[in-house]
């Protein structure tokens, strides 16, 4: 016990677990650690609101409920309203202490949701909204989404027909909404994910978390691999954690060693058409993309 | 579409998504705009693979509605567009499915339809959609739905309802359900010869005398294909021949009379049905798609166990073939309608039939087929 007690020192991430066994996704899902950890500090005392996603079915069917809190879903487009309208009537019947939290894949989050995200952020709807984002149509058969990344193969960008659209910069569009928290995180860092959870649990108004979230079916990757192609997304700065408070402070949470992004690819077999040319386009794209966030970043210290 | 002995045909074994598609492409659809959603995706993998394979154009939108309008923005500059959907997407699209019935953009939208209502069951059939898709969008006009009920059928079927809608200038819907999308079965594809297809009406007249809606072209007024040299408006507000909107209480009439007249007229033209075993049947089953070929086997057995049944499957849903139910329903003991919903072309058959007989329903929801046998013990009860 004494040993169990001095290795808790290293983690954040509490013993509970509000989430339990008998839940139906895929072998390897990012999204159903996300839910794991996510849980682990919401707490029993949260809603969650799903939208169609993987996770309206990843929940499990009746009687069974993996999610260990009350669950409510709605239609495609609109968790965000309905958690915002869950979050309204709460207040109104005075109960309080309690996580609404809208729970979307990609493609309800900046496809057909997004309308109805933009108007919850732009009213500051008290709510938690996490975008757990597998970066296509995965629950329907891995159709390409605007999450979907330049590239990357998908049933409805096949062949040399892969997608030439770049990815929604989710993050951006939503701080720009200046609502009070904008974040990243992922399912290889699980500190730095609780610890996001928790401060948007202790921040009023509309706070976003965008979860970078493997498929190893949709991504075409090994069902091991799902941790290693979480961390390998944040070394290569694919996919950089940071934090945005008000919409304009922007602020890095970690910086670990360079990696190429092409041993970031090279986990997937969704990339595996691209020539070097092409993957070396994208490294360039992704570094543009850090010089432009460092730029944020440093406006962000400057302006105090 | 007429069977030609002497020619020698593809022979393939598709599911009816596959066949949607590939029909699609025989038809000239060159557009295609879609949102995924089970259990129609498989028609926009094939169409994101197919169309640029053929010159044509794929588009993911990014919802339902969205899609329906990529599909009438194609339309209208001359192209042959469809998209392809389930449920809570035909839910979703119905505005914009009005807007293609008032501007008369023709178009095609296949409904491959699962449990409801909402969410309902994505992977399981339902044939819950037919009121919808003839009542779903607000306001008058008219509604053209196949329902075909074989593999060779969803092929022939999704061919006709690209030519009914260039020659109405109308949406036409496809409705199939999970059950004829994701069932494989062996299909000769058809030769080209063998089928006519059919092209919209194009203006002739000098582009200054040219109106969108011009009556003294009779009911279908030529449309022009965008950017060909004729300008014109269009409009979802009630609108006079030259497209502009109009507060004419007689031109808003007579508009919407004509868009309802211009199918209504021509039903004899295109209505179509199948009869099995009524010359002579005192219990008439009436039911469609997939239901149908459930429906055949019990009225073999009925025959087997000496009640002389017979059934009447309607091809076009709407309108419905009403002359012929009626004529047959004429001297009926009794009515089945066996139908994978609650409850919904019996109403239809209510108002159609011309009979004092008991009307009853065989109504199954939540995912499964229903069986021949369940229909077998309707009919029984009849007797």
């Amino acid at each position: 016990m004494q040993q169990l007690a001095h290795l808790k020192k290293f983690t954040e991430v509490a013993d509970r677990e509000i989430m339990h066994s008998g839940h139906v996704a895929c072998p390897g899902c990012g999204a159903a650690l996300a839910m794991r950890l996510a849980l682990k500090t919401l707490g029993r005392d949260t809603i969650i609101v799903f939208p169609a996603c993987c996770w309206a079915v990843i929940d499990g069917p009746f009687p069974y409920s993996a999610s260990g809190v009350p669950v409510f879903q709605v239609a495609f487009e609109t968790a965000a309203i309905s958690a915002g309208a869950i979050s309204a009537g709460l207040e109104a019947t005075g109960k309080k202490g309690i996580n609404v939290v809208a729970w979307a894949g990609d493609g309800g989050t900046m496809d057909i949701g997004f309308g109805q995200l933009s108007a919850a952020a732009e009213r500051n709807d008290h709510i938690i909204y996490v975008c757990y984002d597998n970066e296509a149509y995965m629950n329907t058969g891995i159709q390409r989404s605007s999450a979907t990344p330049w590239g990357a193969w998908t049933t409805t960008t096949p062949g040399k027909d892969f997608k030439q659209e770049h990815k929604k910069n989710l993050v951006e569009i939503m701080a720009a909404h200046r609502i009070p928290y904008a974040a990243t995180a992922t399912v290889a860092y699980p500190d730095d994910l609780v610890r996001k959870f928790r401060k948007a649990m202790s921040t009023e108004g509309f706070k976003l978390i965008h979860i970078f979230s493997p498929c190893p079916p949709g991504h075409k990757a090994l069902e091991k691999d799902t941790i290693l192609e979480s961390r390998y997304a944040v070394e290569s700065r694919v996919f950089p954690l940071y934090e945005v408070e008000r919409g304009t402070d922007y602020k890095l949470s970690m910086d670990p060693p360079k990696r190429q992004v092409n041993d970031y690819l090279a986990l997937q077999g969704r990339f595996k058409h691209l020539t070097s040319e092409q993957r070396m386009f994208i490294q360039h794209k992704v570094e543009e993309e850090w010089i432009r966030l460092r730029h944020r970043m440093r406006v962000s210290e400057a302006m105090g | 579409m007429d069977k030609n002995k002497n020619i020698e045909r593809k022979v393939v074994f598709w599911p009816g998504n596959i066949i949607v598609a590939e029909a699609a492409i025989a038809a000239g659809c060159r557009f295609f705009g879609g949102y995924p959603i089970t259990p129609s995706s498989e028609i926009a993998h094939v169409m994101s693979k197919r169309l640029p394979e053929v010159k044509g154009k794929f588009i993911q939108m990014e919802d339902e509605i969205a899609a329906m309008g990529a599909v009438i923005g194609a339309s209208l500059t001359g192209m042959k567009a469809m998209t392809a959907t389930s449920g809570p997407g035909f839910s979703l699209k119905q505005e914009n499915i009005g807007y293609a019935c008032m501007i008369e953009a023709p178009c095609v939208v296949v409904n491959v339809m699962r449990g409801g209502p909402s969410t309902g069951l994505p992977t399981a059939i339902g044939q819950s959609d037919i009121m919808q898709a003839r009542w779903g969008t607000h306001g008058d006009r008219p509604v053209i739905a196949l329902t075909p009920a074989y593999s060779d059928e969803v092929y022939s079927e999704t061919i006709r309802a690209f030519n009914l809608a260039e020659k109405f200038r109308t949406p036409v819907f496809l409705l199939i359900d999970e059950v004829l999308g994701h069932l494989s079965e062996r299909l000769e594809i058809p030769d080209p010869s063998e089928y006519e297809l059919i092209e919209r009406p194009r203006p002739t007249v000098k582009p200054e005398d040219y109106n969108p809606y011009d009556p003294s072209f009779g009911d279908v007024p030529p449309i022009a294909d965008y950017f060909s040299g004729y300008r014109y408006h269009t409009t979802g507000l009630n609108h006079d021949m030259t497209g502009f909107p109009t507060t004419s209480q007689e031109l808003g009439q007579s508009e919407q009379e004509r868009m309802i007249r211009k199918v209504m007229s021509k039903v004899d033209e295109f209505e179509s049905y199948e009869e099995y075993m009524t010359e002579d049947a005192d219990i008439l089953i009436v039911t469609f798609g997939s239901t149908a070929r459930a429906a055949m086997v019990a009225v073999s057995d009925a025959r087997a166990a000496g009640i002389k049944a017979g059934l009447f499957r309607p091809i076009t849903l709407w309108p419905f073939p009403e002359d012929k139910l009626r004529e047959l329903s004429k001297n009926i003991k009794g009515i089945v309608v066996p139908e994978a919903n609650l409850g919904q072309l019996i109403y239809e058959i209510q108002r159609v039939a011309h009979c004092d007989a008991p009307i009853v329903g065989v109504n199954k929801v939540g995912g499964v087929p229903i069986y021949p046998n369940e229909i077998l013990v309707k009919i029984k009860e009849l007797v």
